[in-house]
Parts: structure tokens; C-alpha cells; sequence
């Protein structure tokens, strides 16, 4: 998907306003989807506004004469071209939602489709895997499923050789996957996962990729944690996946964002991820990190986003598993390389993503709650005033900064003085009830441990800044026990 | 925001930290009134907090789907044939050789020529096929086995086997890949031939139709007229046909037409 050359993508006939505004439109669907919990959803899988604008130049509507004279002529057809012509021209056709409907309601269709499918004739294999890819991609369920006796064989064929083929049918079952949960589970007991399993060995990126996706989509399945996710871990896949993210000369952006999602979405159901932290995850997954950072450094290639994204979310979430505990002695989790690389990538983020800012944060909040070695960290590379520089973003950066502040004077000594009483008064400016609070409690620490910090903030107008929430429900015990510590001490 | 410049060249550096400070906490912090006291947070699947990175993501995949599918350009090059004897093939793509290739020529039975999708399949139709040694074990212990990777049963016979594909793994009652091997009495007109060519292990190269089998169990000769219909277990219904009496390949689509 990264760099590669799909000669089929059609000219899209309109503006870079109206591409935006539609994104916009497309932004706005996935979203109500989302929290309607219907994200993995067939009709959001294609773009519904770039199908329209290609109808034109999309085959006819086949009737029922022609596509069994198509059916016909692929099966009996004496002319090897002859018969990969017509399985050709039956393809396009499947394009349209209403030759899919006719397809399927023709008598013996699909038996000759997955019987071509099946057949000897390798370029008649490739084109009916086609055929039913366009049958899997369709919205309505009646064609999806009419694709289900393929399966068994779909399934089979990711044993093979041929890359592409195995790539197509991958595509398949990935459609076929989202479709519904009846689906699935018929895909289960004909042991997609096993097979699954078998083919993330293959040498291909292409089908790796393709792997990966359709992995993503089991993955992302309702009742994944119950039903998936348990035989998924009992697998070797986990082990591939990881594998397939060690950073390194072979890693390979389009696969590793699949595979990243997949330990995304196992992870955060929390099925096992003490099997996954023993399997070396969290020292994995740093490495990634620091590959990251460096990445965004170097290139300006377009979409680590989306590989920074799931790897924050794995790791900050591992990091609360108790086993994490265990392992943070070792390597990565102490190293403070990945705080360095966490604020390459928070400032990668400010530009090309900010809405992804409060990940990255959230795994900031991770590494030092209980980590004394992070916070020195946090210390010594200097990178308080760059913290400070997001608290607009999110009132986590507080909660960073009270992570440090507690863990005693030697930690408070090195926040004070600098940008950050007045950081702190900026912020008790603020009505939002959340921040100010986190402020406060931040402020109790510093007087407590930081001596001259209350003399400080008293000669800053801190009193006046303070006397602004005295009526606040939530702030007031809070804010008088700050006025009594600043005044008497 | 700024970044210390110092922060790249660390990044780069070898791994290790300073020694972090000592950590030397008084009872009273984080006492009421404050409550203040460092959290691991976790956030589940479905989690509000999680929607923009989720839709961003499938922003992506809707990008990419929406070229996958249709038959990519091919570099055309000059037309070749087919290396591998017996066959004559001709390409003008190579990635067209290759799935060509890897369909027709790469999991070849080196005993009868058939063809297999998978290595896999390959090494369970050489073992039930052409393995004596085989032949005689399964006459005392279950030596067939599912023909779904990863799972480890073992039957008795193909017909239970087959009966487990069915029931236990959901697949089609006429999987291409687990034909019995038709008996010695021919049951459709003309296949005497091909028959006797297979119990000579003739060396030829399969004629298109040829179906894949795998197991090789004889199966008696139905004393049904034509050999069409015949029961295979009281669980699956007598309308399936494994193979018995209808010729292998397409020819006889047709033919199973009805049986659907």
C-alpha cells in the first residue's frame, strides 16, 4: 500500500476542495459509526462518493443471458484468451450492485465460479478469485454470503505459492470477515486462524500486508475477546507479528502499521498480555519507538502517524499489566532514550497529527507514574519547558508533571524555578474545573517539597489567581488549604 | 515546540539513563483536601478516548481498499513458454508464470503428476496415495488425518474423515481436495481408461479437469444405477455426491447442479 503501483486507480474528476470536503464528510461518517461501536462496517470500507463519481465509466448491468453466456464461455470455452476474456468481462460487470444481485440468483453461479476457481487453469483461477472479490465487497448480504462456499478454498489456496493469488484471496476473506458475525462463524471452525498461522510465514509483502489486514478486521470483531482472540494467542501469529515489527532493514511501513493494529486490538481486550509480554512485546515495541523517532527525523514519509498511533496504545497499556513490572528491569524500560524519542514524536504529532497528542501523552503518564528513573529522565534531557509548551493539548501534562513533583524534593528542586510557576498561574486562569484542580494539587506538592515555591507564587499574584475558585465546589477545600500554606507556611 | 538540541543526539546514542534521583516522599502529600496520587491508566477497546485515531485509521483503509481488486498493469514482455516438460504454456507477464507456475507445477505428485494448492495437501495425498507402508498401519490405527492445518485429528477411514470436515470444520460436502478415489468399477461410461491409466501411475501430465484428490481410499462399487446417488452417512444428506460416479473437473457442473 506504501510505494506500491496499482495501475487501476481511476483520475478522480474533482477539485482539492471538493477531495477536503469530502474527507470532511467521510471523517464525519466514520465517526458517528465509531460511536455507534458499527466501525467495522462492509459500506465503510469504500469510499461511497468515489464510486459514484467512477459510474460512468463502469461497465454495463449484465442481464441473466449474458452472465451465463459469460459463465458459459469461461468453462467451455476453447480458447484459453477466450475464456479469460469472458471471465474478464463478468468481472466488471460484478462492479454494479445490480449484476451482483442478478449473479447470485442465477442457478449454479457461484458452483461454477468457485468450480473455475478451483480449476487448473492458473489465469482462470486469478479471475474468478477476482470475481469474488468483487462479490465480497458488495454491501448487500445476500452477495456476501452467497461468496461462502468459497471459503474452504480461499482458505486452502493461503497454504500456496502464488503471491498474488494468495493476496486476492486475503482481500476476500478480509471482506467477507467484516460482514457479519455468521460469517465468522463459519470462517472459525474452518480454521482461519491456523491458516492464518501458516501464511504470515510467507517471504511476499504484499501478502503480508494483506495478512495483516484481514487479521485487523477478525481482530476487530465484536466478539473477538471471547471468541478470537484466545485461539489468536494460542497461535504462532503473535510471535510472527512481533517478529514482523522489529525494527531493522527488513522492516517494511505498510506491514508493520497492519500488524501494529493487530496487537492494538489484542491487547487493549486484555485477554492475555502477560503471554505477550513474555514473548518480549514491551522490548519489541520500544525498539519500535526509538525506530520511530528516528524515522520522523529523517523523512518526510507520509503516514508514521499511523504506525505511531497503535504502538503508543500497546505500549500504554502494557505498561499496566502487572508483568510489565517484572520486565521493566530490563533494557528498553529504563533506557531513557524512549522518553527522548516520546518527545520526537510529540512534536511530530503537534504537526502532523495533534488530535493523536493525548496518546502520546497517555503513555508519557505510563512510563513515569512509578517510574523514578523516567522522571529523572524527564529532568535531565530538559524537557519540562517542551511538556509545558502542550498544556493546552491536555490536562495529562499536569498530571505528568505531579507524577515528578511526588516523588519527593530532589525532583521538585530540579522543577523550580523556570517557566513553570507561571505555566501554573496561566492555568488557574483557566475555568475548566479538571485543570484547575490538577494545578492544585500540583501546587501542594511544590510547596511541600520546594521550598520558596510559596514565596514565589505569593509574589506572583498567586493569591489573586487562587481567590477566583474560592466558591468552586470541587476547588474550595483544595484552594483555601493552598491560601493557609502560602500564608503561614 | 522546542526540543533541546541535545535530544536528537541522545536519541542516537547508546542506550542507558542517568541515576535517577532519590525519591523521598512526606505523608502529607496528596492528603486531604488533595488526592493527588500517580496512576497507570488503561483504556479498554471501545473507549471514547481511542475515536480519533480509530477514524483516522480507517480513514486510511477506505483510501487503500478502494484500489485493491482490480487486475493491476503488467509489464509485458516478450512471450515465453513454460519450462517444466510436458507443458506448453505460453506467457507474456511474468507474475501470469509465476501463479501459473505455483498452481500447476510447484506441489506436483511425483507418482501420478496431480497437481496440489498447498504443500501440505501435497505430503497428505503422497502418504494416503502412494505410501504402502501407510496402507498397512490404517488397517490398525486411525492414520487419516483432517486436512484443516492445525487441527491434529485422525480417523479411521476417509469417509470419516470427510464426515468430520463437514461437521466438525463446516467445509462443503464435496471439497474438491478430499475425493475418494474412484474403485476399480467404473461407474460413468468411459472412465475405464482413465482408471486404469491412474492404477499404473501413468506418467502424464493432467488433462485439465483433473480434479485434486487426496485420499485414497477404495470405495466399494455402489450397486446403485449409475453410481450417482449413494448415501454417505445418515447425518449428511443423500442428495451430496463425493465423487462416486461423477467425473472429475467441470465437465460435469452440470451435473452437480442438481445436487445443490
Amino acid at each position: 500500500m506504501w510505494s506500491r503501483q496499482r495501475g487501476g486507480l481511476k483520475p478522480l474528476r474533482c477539485g482539492v476542495e471538493q477531495l477536503r470536503c469530502r474527507r470532511r464528510e467521510r471523517e464525519a461518517a466514520l465517526r458517528k459509526a465509531r460511536r455507534e461501536q458499527q466501525l467495522v462496517s462492509k459500506r465503510l470500507l469504500r469510499d461511497e462518493a468515489l464510486e459514484e463519481a467512477e459510474e460512468g465509466c463502469v461497465a454495463m448491468i449484465f442481464g441473466e443471458a449474458e452472465i451465463q453466456q459469460f459463465l458459459r464461455l469461461a468453462q467451455r470455452g476453447t480458447e484459453e484468451k477466450e475464456r479469460e476474456g469472458a471471465l474478464v468481462s463478468l468481472r466488471r460487470g460484478l462492479q454494479r450492485p445490480e449484476t451482483q444481485q442478478t449473479f447470485i440468483r442465477l442457478e449454479g453461479s457461484i458452483r461454477t465460479l468457485v468450480g473455475l476457481l478451483t480449476s487448473n487453469q492458473a489465469l482462470l483461477q486469478l479471475e474468478a478469485a477476482r470475481c469474488l472479490h468483487e462479490l465480497s465487497h458488495s454491501e448487500q448480504s445476500a452477495v456476501v454470503e452467497a461468496c461462502l462456499p468459497a471459503t474452504s478454498y480461499l482458505l486452502t489456496y493461503l497454504s500456496g505459492h502464488s503471491s498474488d493469488f494468495i493476496e486476492l484471496c486475503l482481500y476476500t476473506l478480509g471482506n467477507l470477515i467484516v460482514e457479519s458475525e455468521a460469517v465468522r462463524r463459519q470462517l472459525l471452525p474452518q480454521g482461519i486462524v491456523p491458516a492464518l498461522a501458516a501464511c504470515i510465514q510467507s517471504p511476499h509483502l504484499t501478502v503480508l500486508e494483506a495478512l495483516g489486514y484481514a487479521l485487523s478486521q477478525l481482530l476487530q470483531a465484536k466478539e473477538a475477546p471471547e471468541k478470537i482472540i484466545p485461539s489468536v494467542l494460542g497461535s504462532t501469529l503473535p510471535q510472527h507479528m512481533l517478529q514482523l515489527l522489529q525494527p531493522g532493514p527488513k522492516l517494511n511501513l505498510g506491514v508493520a502499521v497492519e500488524f501494529a493494529w493487530c496487537l492494538h486490538y489484542i491487547i487493549c481486550s486484555q485477554v492475555n498480555n502477560a503471554l505477550l509480554i513474555t514473548q518480549g512485546a514491551l522490548s519489541t515495541l520500544g525498539l519500535l519507538l526509538l525506530d520511530l523517532a528516528g524515522a520522523v527525523q529523517r523523512t518526510e514519509d507520509a503516514g508514521l502517524e499511523l504506525l505511531a498511533c497503535p504502538v503508543l496504545r500497546c505500549l500504554s497499556n502494557l505498561l499496566t499489566e502487572a508483568a510489565a513490572e517484572a520486565v521493566g528491569g530490563q533494557l528498553q524500560l529504563r533506557d531513557e532514550r524512549v522518553v527522548a524519542a516520546l518527545f520526537i514524536l510529540l512534536q511530530f504529532l503537534l504537526q502532523k497529527q495533534p488530535s493523536l497528542l493525548p496518546e502520546g501523552l497517555w503513555l508519557l503518564n505510563n512510563l513515569t507514574a512509578n517510574s523514578p528513573s523516567f522522571c529523572t529522565s524527564l529532568l535531565s534531557l530538559d524537557l519540562i519547558e517542551p511538556l509545558l509548551h502542550l498544556l493546552s493539548v491536555s490536562n495529562v501534562v499536569l498530571t505528568v508533571l505531579c507524577n515528578v513533583a511526588e516523588k519527593g524534593p530532589a525532583y521538585c528542586q530540579r522543577l523550580w524555578p523556570g517557566p513553570l510557576l507561571s505555566s501554573l498561574l496561566d492555568t488557574l486562569a483557566f475555568s475548566d474545573t479538571e485543570v484547575v484542580g490538577q494545578s492544585l494539587e500540583l501546587l501542594q506538592l511544590l510547596f511541600l517539597y520546594q521550598p520558596g515555591a510559596a514565596q514565589a507564587f505569593l509574589q506572583q499574584s498567586g493569591l489573586q489567581a487562587l481567590q477566583r475558585h474560592e466558591e468552586v465546589a470541587q476547588l474550595q477545600d483544595r484552594v483555601h488549604a493552598l491560601q493557609q500554606t502560602a500564608l503561614h507556611g | 515546540m522546542q526540543l533541546p538540541p541535545a535530544l536528537h543526539a541522545r536519541l542516537a546514542g547508546a542506550p542507558g539513563s542517568a541515576e535517577p534521583l532519590p525519591v523521598e516522599r512526606d505523608p502529607a502529600a496528596g492528603t486531604t483536601p488533595f488526592s493527588f496520587a500517580p496512576r497507570l491508566v488503561r483504556f479498554p477497546r471501545e473507549h471514547d478516548f481511542f475515536e480519533d485515531g480509530d477514524v483516522q485509521r480507517h480513514l486510511y483503509l477506505q483510501d487503500v481498499l478502494t484500489q485493491v481488486g482490480g487486475a493491476p498493469e503488467r509489464p509485458r514482455v516478450p512471450e515465453f513458454t513454460c519450462q517444466v516438460a510436458g507443458c506448453c504454456q505460453v506467457f507474456d507477464a511474468l507474475e501470469d508464470y509465476e501463479h501459473h507456475y505455483h498452481a500447476l507445477h510447484r506441489n506436483v505428485c511425483s507418482f501420478c503428476k496431480r497437481a496440489f494448492p498447498s504443500g501440505h495437501l501435497l505430503d497428505t495425498h503422497i502418504l494416503e496415495w502412494h505410501d504402502s507402508l501407510f496402507q498397512i498401519l490404517a488397517e490398525r490405527q486411525d492414520m487419516y488425518q483432517c486436512l484443516v492445518e492445525g487441527c491434529t485429528e485422525k480417523f479411521r477411514t476417509s469417509r470419516d474423515r470427510k464426515e468430520h470436515l463437514v461437521m466438525r470444520h463446516l467445509y462443503p460436502a464435496d471439497f474438491r481436495f478430499d475425493k475418494p478415489r474412484r474403485s476399480r468399477g467404473p461407474a460413468v461410461p468411459g472412465a475405464a481408461e482413465q482408471v486404469l491409466a491412474e492404477a499404473l501411475g501413468d506418467d502424464r501430465v493432467p488433462s485439465e479437469g483433473d480434479a485434486m484428490e487426496v485420499c485414497s481410499e477404495h470405495v466399494e462399487p455402489s450397486p446403485e444405477p449409475a453410481g450417482e446417488r449413494r448415501a454417505y452417512s445418515h447425518r449428511i444428506p443423500s442428495t451430496i455426491c463425493f465423487g462416486q460416479g461423477a467425473s472429475r473437473g467441470f465437465k460435469s457442473a452440470k451435473k452437480r447442479n442438481k445436487h445443490q
